[in-house]
């Protein structure tokens, strides 16, 4: 089975939110990126399914933050061909923008499955893997925690509120939005990156020009982003186990639910 | 111009998911405000219609529809929103809304704001706020032009009154793309549906990525069980087969109201708090301080899970 992988770098907020001057925006010059996570899990399906099916997986990417170093791991993990789509133009690209240039090298391309993590961080403007199979006119399914592999195609999970999910079996080729996989992203050191990294192995492709097909934006217009007003913090017991727990059971005795 | 608002109707057993009601309360505010209707749009078998707080509730017969696939739904709402124009499409940022959102979007060339917890009118514009960064930050948008679809987070809107009358019912004939779907429903994964209803347990331990290893699984289990309190956790949790998926709280997962709920390694994510806010009690332990777990919690404490957990065990069993 030919794979296809989206990936796509965000930026990192876990030391703290930085909001440009304009306040329009994160200040992205002064965040760190990360591949999103639910792409990583979108590329352990992948790298799963090679495995079942004997198949070939291709990372893509925009020219995204720190993306180099994300295809050279995807290589690394055991992907066999990484694509940067390159003169994309500004840092930031809102997610119909992405679908629309993804999608314009990906009709090229010969393949039976594509992935992406179910949403980013930031995709404002509505998740990529059932934009791109709008665009590219696929089979879809979001929100995907588990794949089969069948003689015709392929059975999906897709999870639902309330504990509900549903299998549905998707014709080649399908687009997939991946929750989860049942084996968490594998790991691969700094070493086994950088030997990828000297192998050279990410092919530059210009988006612009040839392929010629209109890339709409979202329409949205972000007026302004602001970090919601802190709500109640909790009340800190002890950090020691035993002082907490002596805590803990106090209060589930106020409330009379242990005797 | 038309003016309506359309609620995608998402249901869920015998009856629609909250969040359906929740937009159709937003959606009676805008349509007021705007001079439209209230749409309600719900793709193959229906609850009973007349709980819906709608001017008309528009129904899509045919046998593609009879269960939930993304291809054959997608198909059909866009056909109705083609069809009827209406000036904003509401949907849940559920699964569906995911599925048909994005779809609707490009299809139908409208502007798509996804995790939207606020949707208002100014003058025509529509104007929507939404969560990034799990709820770290909040982005204020406007539709250009005057078309759009808002994907809403559940809970965002008190949900809509019991109807006093019943709305009318209109039929929409399937359009004929539906033949052409190739996706087929295949039924739910064997033993999904056989576990307790944690929705009903007075007291949760709950049970996230921090605990680390599927090994310490069972030292929450102790807990649970010397309390008399059912075992839940994250969708992370789930998803890694940790525990069934019946034991799911949040967003996607499941609500609960337990009158405490205890919590371990869980940093929580906004698709997690959704599902916890109405817990009576929450306790929370998570070595991060800066957890947002801690913003939902009445109390917590930055404690070892695994150390917690047994500590807690000896003292409940030597009572």
């Amino acid at each position: 089975m030919d794979i296809i992988v989206a990936l796509k770098q965000v930026p990192d907020v876990g030391a703290g939110i930085a909001i440009n001057d304009e306040g329009t925006d994160l200040a992205r010059d002064r965040l760190g990126f990360v591949t999103n996570p639910f792409d990583e899990w979108a590329l352990e399906e992948a790298l799963l399914l090679k495995d079942m099916t004997d198949g070939w997986v291709t990372v893509v990417s925009l020219d995204d933050p720190g993306i180099d170093h994300a295809l050279y791991r995807a290589l690394a993990l055991g992907a066999d061909h990484a694509v940067k789509l390159v003169g994309t133009g500004p840092a930031w690209i809102d997610s119909h923008r992405r679908a629309g240039i993804m999608a314009s090298w990906i009709r090229e391309q010969l393949y039976d499955l594509i992935l992406s993590g179910v949403q980013a961080p930031d995709d404002l403007d509505g998740q990529l893997p059932a934009l791109l199979a709008a665009g590219l006119g696929h089979p879809f399914a979001s929100v995907v925690v588990a794949v089969e592999v069948t003689e015709t195609g392929l059975i999906a999970t897709q999870e639902f509120g309330g504990g509900r999910v549903g299998r549905i079996e998707l014709a080649l080729p399908a687009v997939l939005g991946i929750q989860g996989s049942l084996r968490d992203p594998r790991y691969v050191s700094d070493m086994r990156i950088r030997l990828a990294s000297m192998g050279g192995g990410i092919e530059e492709v210009r988006s612009d020009g040839e392929t010629g097909v209109p890339t709409a934006g979202s329409g949205l217009s972000v007026r302004r982003v602001f970090t919601p007003e802190a709500s109640r913090r909790a009340v800190m017991l002890p950090a020691s186990p035993h002082e907490a727990a002596d805590a803990i059971l106090g209060l589930l005795r106020e409330r009379g639910l242990i005797a | 111009m038309n003016h309506d608002v359309l609620v995608l109707a998402e249901a869920a057993g015998d009856s629609f998911i909250d969040p359906t009601f929740e937009l159709l309360g937003r959606a009676r505010d805008l349509a007021t405000a705007w001079g439209g209707r209230v749409l309600a749009l719900v793709l193959g078998p229906s609850p009973d219609p007349s709980m819906l707080n709608a001017d008309v509730v528009l129904t899509v017969s045919h046998p593609k529809l009879d269960a939930y696939t993304p291809e054959a739904h997608a198909r059909a709402a866009q056909h109705v929103v083609a069809e009827l124009d209406p000036k904003l499409v509401l949907l849940a940022n559920t699964t569906e809304g995911m599925d048909l959102g994005a779809a609707l979007s490009l299809w139908c060339q409208r502007p798509l704001v996804a995790y939207a917890v606020d949707v208002r009118a100014e003058d025509d514009a529509i104007v929507a706020t939404s969560q990034l960064f799990g709820g770290r930050l909040l982005a204020e948008v406007a539709l250009e032009g005057d078309r759009g679809i808002c994907a809403v987070v559940g809970g965002s809107f008190p949900p809509a009154r019991v109807p006093t009358r019943p709305p009318v019912v209109e039929v929409v004939a399937p359009p004929v793309s539906l033949d052409g779907v190739t996706t087929v429903p295949r039924g739910m994964p064997p033993g999904e549906d056989e576990d307790i209803d944690i929705t009903k347990a007075p007291m949760l331990v709950a049970i996230g990525r921090g605990l680390k290893s599927q090994d310490n699984v069972a030292v929450a289990q102790a807990l649970a069980e010397a309390l008399g309190a059912s075992l839940s956790g994250t969708s992370q949790v789930c998803d890694l087969g940790w525990l069934p998926r019946t034991r799911h709280v949040g967003k996607s997962g499941v609500k609960v109201r337990p009158r405490a709920y205890l919590s371990f390694g869980i940093s929580g994510a906004p698709e997690h708090l959704e599902g916890i806010r109405e817990s009576e009690l929450i306790i929370a332990c998570n070595t991060d301080e800066a957890a947002p777990i801690f913003d939902a919690a009445q109390y917590g404490t930055t404690a070892d899970a695994i150390e917690l957990l047994r500590a807690l065990t000896s003292r409940v069993q030597q009572r």
